[in-house]
């Protein structure tokens, strides 16, 4: 059911020149942070912990509970992920071009909380313009006194940076982003030792958040922890924004109550995807991004709920629903995915670095029809030993779990789809040109 | 769990309990679970992980399953720290499953050319797919192509096909060396490693990166496809290239080296090597190896003969001298290529049978014997554990590369604080805590101001010697500590050794609790001395006024000279003066390296009588009246000791060119000529008597010596705290693997009649807290610093001030002998501040003439901002006319006059 | 082509002032370099290395991990198609192949008058637009063949100079205030606020 929460962190969207200062102030902007300012960080805290704010990244952990994790020799550092580079995901673009104030605000509440040192936003390098906005809405903050010494009068200082990324999905991965802010290769860290509340930037206390999950920060400060929760349910709270793309007539960034909303709900409703287009039939869709196993016309009903759709053998990831209609070749489409994570990886991991490249090579043989039967056993067990039982959380087989995600849409679509292999294997092409 | 110390104390080392396929294991805290069962007798397979490197966890390889609150899951065992109680298993089929997995992932995109690989025989990539991997490759498609071998520098081939991306090359690189000019290139399969696009691998150490490499990625140019592992002998020795005494495994097939590797000795050398160390045996084999005898005939010409008609020729020109003009006539001059059988035979020869005391080991450019020997000594562990390290001495990076390495280890990673007292900058300055760059001449100047700061009196702004006030106080604030550690040498050769000896006395008095750690280059220098190859010193580390009444009634010994003889600088002169007739040239070099080449021309050519013992014909043994041959490095056992005092063993693992012979044995035989016999007809006998007769060397044998547990050597004299005893060391797989290759273990031991290694030592006699013991052995040699005086001149406004070190590559006839290490000779240029040289109208590259008292040459100019105003910077013993032609010993600093010349002018010496 | 110009090490300075450890200035002051040259040159990537202590071998390593830092000179224009799987299933595949068709390179390659560089991306974050590709990042969405052939053709007459700057140049808006929460009197960075952000 579309629900009529209104939205939370697109809600200055339409507004003309939504990203200059003048306009956020207009609509309410640093309301949020000024009434942080006036509570004790602990406070803060509380609030989002009361409002269960699930990280929006792609993991899906509660943002008061990590900042709470944070280990005490400090100093702490806040860095603020916006490297969004997870296929199909666009939300945090969007938030970065039209709304640089709101992540701004939220960054400063989220460091007045957690008490950092610095803070900063990590942009996806390619992401220009939204690299400008953010930059220009610093200037301004600056200026405005949002930001640097003595914020508002308060006494509470901080400085922020934005940090162009250069080109690497990996850099998403909040070690390889750490990594990455020092000046180096993207290359994850082992998770133990290096979790970044305890051994983080420059091997310091860090919290990592999403820009996204920051963004929700101003209005649960002004609108309480409990109005936040009293939007979805379970512990899929408040409002989420889904990156909906593929073959629908209406792609586009919608946020929407959680849990309470269905898939149908996302990709049928009008006011959303407004179904299929050329009225053609759903054959399958990925609920949370390219790292997500596959879901087909029999999930449609269930709510975008994280733990229902972790329950039922996937995940809602980034916060991306990607849509396939029956005209897809489902080779195809795990062969682009697995292309992809072979492309990204970062290489340190073996079974990651070779088994990515290994795969792409076999799905793109059976696409373009020299695939054997004896491959499909082939694909399954080259994923098994790279992610061996297929289970979630994955076995510690790789540093990172890029590496143990590059199976999901080749399962996924061999388990769903076995009859289109072997269609391509045995008439040596694709049956959909 | 508790480790016993060679001399049998044991210490305990922090120890926890964990569970490896059912067997409980002692593991030591905080290492990784990897090492653990290794010591527990459990290997597991591994390619990134090695035991001196950081663990990045990334191959995959290790996998096994740890038992964690949520369950088994499988986990990488190198980066898994072992806990207590933790439970791991190895050979489940899980485990099993995982690893086979992992091998598959790393050999689909290998070229399989394990026939024309270098490792073939000792990879463990081969081994662990011949042990565990599947039998036939399940991916079809093309294989990833590079271009095949690439040089990454003059000695290092890459082969990208063959890399397993285990970043051990790059974390080398990096960590240990210090020197990150390779670094991973480009991303996911597509990662190699490189270089930058316009440069090169530089680094001294670059042999390292392919004795660590687990596959063929990485070969050296000078063995490529010389051998094959299983042609290849083995036998442990120590690299004798320069007085660190790093332990190598030395390789040879078919009766000729092919290869030295590094072994893991934890007092040591952690495994590496520097790249002359490892290459250097190239010079082996050189042409210019002596072969044979030569008598310089009525003709004037060195013509070969027989041993018979040289020793006698030697004898007889000797004798003459010694009837004719006394014992004093007689000098000899090196000894520190020798081992230490050798050395003491030589110094039993000239001292008690020729009777002369005029021997130095040294050329002019070390220290005098009592300040190595006298001073209170740390070894390089224990200036690795030190509150704070004084470097007075050398560019270590460049002449004693692998202490530079341990010494960078500890202050990078272990955080000890270094402070330099040098001339010129040097490897570690980017690591010092502060460097006081003192004018040419001053650092005695400077310790003097420090030693006051640290003892709290004010410190002017305008400082000492070159040094600011402000640096002069924080660096008393790192060294007002309780038991520093200085490493000591020669910084510069343009300046006596006087300079820095005056600044070390300052130091002993002035430092509480210092220690010196002497960082003295040549070879088997601290060993020579130990067998009193210097002036005013008998074997054993005891003066000669100490020790004359001990070895005077000591059977053994005919006689001791009378009174202090001369050391280098003063024989050379004495030559020029025609007090000296004859000399002894052992393995000496002094046209070479002494620092006066006009001095040294001078002594050579006005003596009458030079015999000459060497292995290599060089510039000076070309002059000498008879050359006899010696057996050089691998070409006979014996023992050697390094800056520390570690005696360790040589092995020998090829026969002597044509009949050169072990050094001793010609002593043995002139002594015969002359008269005497020495008394000695085997190297164990020169021992024997060593450790009745030496006090340093007391309770030594070379059954000890020969214990496995010993296999790092012996600090003597043996009360020194020795190096603990480590049962099942992890060592790194490719020293395993290239002596497993022809099934032997890693040290070929001799009959070990000392098979206890863990027993107490026994038969330690000796104690040097004590004057002297009850049954008259004389007491060890102290150093009693005097007040120091050689004020240097003043500095004038338009000289510079000459500073000259030596660099690891140079004239010297190891590196041009050896193929691949003579063109990397940087050769003679003068750096100088770009402000100095921009008063002159100089730039980098430009040609300038520098003059000294001594003499002028043309050199190529460099501007370096590192060099102190005033000074300029000339490395030694560079190919061509260079420092020693300016340098006069017997000032007090060098001062050139530096020119421009129009371009094209040449060398003028 | 060559080392940073005055301005630039100036600008790198003020980078490396932002953060605690100055390596982390690199990947900024590569696109810095980038900006200056459209590519990263050696001599660029060296001085980079000099201003940061760390080695050049180091610096390629780094920048050679990441797709938008280039080592090989590139074309004034780098046009990066995406056929990831929101525009592969809306034509993104064929948008690539009218591209090395229009262009006449292959993807990977530059045009003769050194003008385009054409490469296939991954997705990047323009979805609900596919099929979409980016020029000097800056971004087109819903690109059809024919929009595609006139967006060449005003690149190439300049009609677009004040959307899509020359390749390397990225955010033509400079931070105006240095670090100074933990000091009152620091200085504001060199910079003015050149330059503005365009309308959506
Ligand atoms: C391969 C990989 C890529 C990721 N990419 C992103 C990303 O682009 N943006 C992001 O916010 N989080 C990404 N994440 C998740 C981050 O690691 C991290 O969980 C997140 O930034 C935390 O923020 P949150 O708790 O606010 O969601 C990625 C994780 C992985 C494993
Ligand atoms: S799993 Fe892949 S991306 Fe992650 S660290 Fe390993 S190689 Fe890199
Ligand atoms: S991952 Fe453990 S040895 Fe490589």
């Amino acid at each position: 059911m579309l629900t009529d929460a209104a939205a939370i962190v697109t809600a200055r969207l339409g507004v003309p020149n939504s990203w200059t200062l003048k306009a956020y102030l207009e609509t309410g902007g640093y309301a949020g942070l000024r009434k942080a300012l006036s509570m004790t960080p602990e406070e803060v805290s509380a609030e989002v912990m009361t409002a269960n704010l699930l990280g929006r990244g792609g993991a899906g952990f509660e943002v008061g509970r990590k900042w709470s994790m944070l280990a005490k020799p400090r100093p702490a550092y806040l860095v603020i992920n916006g490297d969004e580079s997870e296929p199909c995901t666009y939300k945090d673009h969007m938030l970065l071009e039209a709304d640089p104030h709101q992540i701004i605000e939220g960054t400063l509440i989220c460091a007045y909380a957690t008490g950092a040192a610095q803070a900063f936003i990590f942009v996806r390098g390619e992401f220009a313009l939204g690299i400008e906005r953010i930059t220009a809405a610093l200037n301004e903050a600056y200026a405005y006194g949002a930001v640097g010494p003595n914020i508002f009068g308060s006494g509470f200082s901080v400085d922020v940076v934005i940090h162009p990324g250069a080109g690497a999905y990996i850099c998403g991965e909040e070690t390889a982003l750490l990594e990455s802010l020092e000046g180096k290769r993207g290359f994850p860290r082992d998770k133990p030792p290096y979790f970044p509340a305890v051994k983080g930037l420059y091997m310091q206390p860090t919290v990592v958040n999403n820009v996204e999950s920051v963004s929700n920060l101003p209005w649960i400060v002004l609108n309480s922890g409990e109005a936040f929760k009293g939007l979805g349910q379970g512990r899929s709270t408040g409002t989420r924004i889904f990156s909906l793309s593929g073959h629908v007539r209406q792609p586009a960034n919608f946020e929407i109550e959680m849990s309470k909303t269905t898939f149908r709900d996302l990709i049928y409703d009008p006011k959303l995807g407004g179904g299929i287009r050329h009225d053609n039939q759903l054959k399958a869709f990925i609920p949370g991004g390219a790292s997500a196993p596959w879901f087909g016309p029999d999930h449609l009903d269930m709510g975008l709920d994280q733990d229902a759709v972790g329950k039922a053998g996937s995940m809602l990831g980034s916060g991306s629903v990607i849509v396939m209609d029956h005209t897809t070749c489902m080779v195809r489409a795990s062969w682009r995915i697995t292309r992809f994570f072979h492309r990204e990886s970062c290489g340190q991991c073996t079974p990651c670095r070779e088994g990515g490249g290994w795969l792409d090579k076999i799905l793109h043989r059976i696409e373009s029809g020299a695939g054997r039967e004896a491959d499909l056993d082939l694909l399954l067990d080259i994923c098994d030993n790279i992610a061996p039982g297929l289970s979630w959380p994955p076995q510690k087989t790789t540093i990172c779990v890029l590496g143990p995600s590059i199976p999901s849409s080749i399962t996924s679509a061999i388990k769903m789809f076995r009859d289109e292999f072997l269609v391509h294997i045995k008439e040596g092409g694709c049956p959909f040109g | 769990m508790a480790v016993l110390l060679a001399d049998g104390t044991p210490t305990q080392v922090e120890t926890v309990t964990i569970t490896v396929d059912g067997t409980s294991i002692e593991a030591r805290k905080g290492e990784m679970v990897i090492a653990a069962a290794e010591r527990g007798g459990v290997y597991i397979p591994r390619f990134c992980w090695h035991p001196r490197l950081r663990p990045v966890g990334m191959c995959r390889m290790c996998l096994v399953e740890v038992k964690n609150p949520r369950g088994w899951g499988l986990a990488p065992a190198c980066y898994v720290p072992v806990a207590d109680g933790q439970e791991v298993i190895t050979d489940s089929p899980k485990v099993k499953k995982a690893q086979d997995g992992v091998l598959e992932f790393l050999l689909i995109n290998h070229p399989l050319d394990c026939p024309v690989c270098d490792r073939g025989g000792e990879c463990p990539l081969q081994d662990q797919t011949f042990a565990f991997g599947p039998g036939e490759s399940r991916m079809i498609e093309e294989k990833r192509h590079w271009e095949k071998p690439i040089p990454i520098n003059p000695l290092v081939a890459l082969d990208r096909e063959r890399c397993i991306q285990c970043a051990r090359c790059t974390r080398f690189a990096d960590e240990v060396a210090g020197d990150a000019g390779i670094d991973f290139v480009g991303r996911a399969d597509a990662t190699e490693v490189n270089t930058f696009l316009t440069g090169t691998f530089e680094s001294n150490f670059a042999g390292n990166i392919v004795q660590i490499c687990p596959v063929g990625a990485l070969t050296a140019a000078p063995y490529r496809f010389k051998a094959r592992p299983w042609d290849i002998d083995v036998i442990e020795s120590t690299c004798t290239f320069c007085s660190v005494g790093c332990r190598i495994s030395v390789q040879s097939s078919q009766n000729r080296l092919t290869r030295h590797l590094g072994i893991d000795s934890d007092p040591v050398n952690h495994g590496w090597l520097c790249d002359k160390g490892r290459f250097g045996y190239e010079a082996i084999e050189s042409e210019s190896r002596l072969t044979t005898p030569l008598v310089r005939g009525a003709d004037g010409s060195l013509t070969e003969a027989s041993w018979t008609l040289a020793m006698q020729a030697a004898a007889d020109g000797l004798r003459q001298i010694v009837d004719t003009s006394g014992s004093g006539a007689v000098a000899v001059l090196g000894g520190a290529r020798l081992a230490n059988e050798d050395a003491y035979a030589w110094a039993k020869l000239a001292k008690s049978v020729l009777g002369t005391d005029n021997v130095d080991c040294q050329l002019g450019d070390g220290l005098p014997a009592e300040v190595v020997l006298g001073l209170p000594q740390a070894t390089i562990d224990e200036a690795c554990a030190a509150p704070a390290i004084l470097l007075l001495g050398p560019d270590l990076k460049e002449e004693l590369p692998v202490l530079y390495l341990r010494l960078r280890e500890a202050i990078v990673d272990k955080g000890v604080p270094l402070v330099e007292l040098v001339p010129a900058g040097t490897g570690l300055t980017r690591h010092a805590a502060v460097s006081l760059k003192h004018r040419p001449g001053e650092a005695a100047t400077v310790a003097r101001a420090l030693v006051g700061a640290i003892a709290g009196a004010r410190v002017s702004s305008e400082g000492a010697g070159g040094v600011s006030g402000a640096d002069l106080v924080k660096a008393a604030e790192v060294l007002g500590k309780e038991g520093v550690v200085v490493v000591l040498g020669r910084p510069s050769l343009a300046e006596p050794a006087s300079a820095t000896v005056d600044a070390a006395g300052v130091l002993a008095q002035g430092l509480p609790g210092v220690r010196f750690l002497p960082a003295l280059r040549r070879a088997n220098v601290r060993g020579a001395l130990d067998m009193g190859l210097a002036p005013g010193l008998l074997p054993g580390r005891v003066s000669l006024a100490d020790g004359a009444a001990w070895f005077g009634a000591d059977s053994a010994w005919a006689a001791v000279p009378g009174g202090r003889g001369l050391d280098a600088t003063a024989i050379l002169q004495a030559a020029v003066d025609h007090d000296i007739h004859a000399l002894i040239l052992l393995g000496a070099d002094p046209l070479a390296d002494f620092p006066d080449r006009g001095l040294a021309r001078r002594a050579l050519d006005a003596v009458a009588f030079t015999v000459a013992v060497d292995t290599f014909a060089n510039p000076s043994v070309r002059g000498a009246d008879v050359v006899l041959p010696a057996a050089g490095f691998a070409e006979r056992p014996g023992t050697t000791t390094n800056i520390e005092g570690r005696v360790t063993r040589l092995g020998q693992k090829v026969t002597a060119p044509g009949t050169a012979r072990p050094d001793w044995t010609i002593a043995v035989e002139l002594a015969t000529r002359l008269g005497s016999d020495l008394g000695f007809d085997s190297l164990d006998s020169i021992a024997a008597e060593v450790e009745r007769l030496a006090p340093s060397h007391a309770g030594l044998t070379p059954a000890m010596l020969a214990a496995p547990g010993h296999r790092d050597g012996l600090v003597v004299p043996l009360t020194r705290p020795q190096a603990p005893v480590e049962p099942n060391r992890p060592v790194e797989a490719v020293e395993v693997a290239a002596a497993e290759a022809q099934g032997e273990t890693l040290l070929p031991e001799p009959e070990p009649d000392a098979d206890a290694p863990l027993e107490p030592l026994a038969g330690v006699r000796y104690d040097d807290t004590a004057a002297a013991s009850d049954d008259g052995r004389p007491p060890l040699l102290t150093f009693v610093p005097v007040a120091a005086t050689s004020p240097s001149p003043p500095v004038d406004a338009y000289s510079l001030r000459l500073v000259s070190g030596r660099s690891l590559y140079d004239a010297g006839v190891l590196v041009q002998q050896s193929p691949a290490l003579a063109p990397l000779a940087p050769g003679a240029s003068l750096r100088a501040h770009p402000h100095d040289l921009g008063h002159l109208g100089v730039t980098t590259g430009d040609q300038v003439r520098v003059t000294s008292s001594r003499g002028s040459l043309t050199l190529r100019a460099v501007a370096d901002s590192s060099v102190l105003r005033g000074s300029a910077v000339l490395a030694f013993n560079q190919p061509g006319p260079g420092a020693a032609d300016l340098i006069d010993a017997r000032q007090p600093v060098t001062d050139v006059r530096v020119e421009t010349v129009a371009p094209g002018s040449g060398h003028v010496a | 082509m060559a080392r940073l110009t005055p301005d630039n090490v100036r600008r790198c300075r003020d980078l490396i002032g932002l953060y605690p450890q100055s390596r982390s200035a690199l990947i900024p002051m590569l696109h810095v370099a980038q900006e200056q040259d459209g590519w990263l040159t050696p001599e660029a990537m060296e001085h980079v290395g000099e201003m940061l202590d760390i080695t050049p071998a180091e610096v390629y390593g780094t920048a050679s991990f990441y797709d938008m830092l280039f080592t090989t000179p590139v074309g004034r224009h780098l046009v990066s198609v995406c056929t990831n799987l929101a525009c592969l299933l809306n034509g993104g595949v064929e948008l690539l192949e009218h591209a090395e068709a229009s262009l006449g390179v292959a993807a990977g390659g530059t045009t003769d008058d050194g003008e385009f560089t054409l490469e296939e991306v991954e997705c990047i974050a323009f979805c609900g637009a596919a099929p979409c590709l980016a020029v000097n990042w800056r971004f087109f969405g819903s690109v059809t063949t024919d929009a595609f052939d006139h967006l060449v053709d005003d690149l190439r007459t300049g009609r677009l100079a004040d959307e899509v700057p020359p390749h390397g140049t990225l955010c033509r808006v400079r931070r105006n205030v240095g670090l100074t929460a933990g000091d009152a009197t620091a200085t504001p960075v060199a910079a003015p606020a050149a330059g503005t952000t365009e309308g959506a």
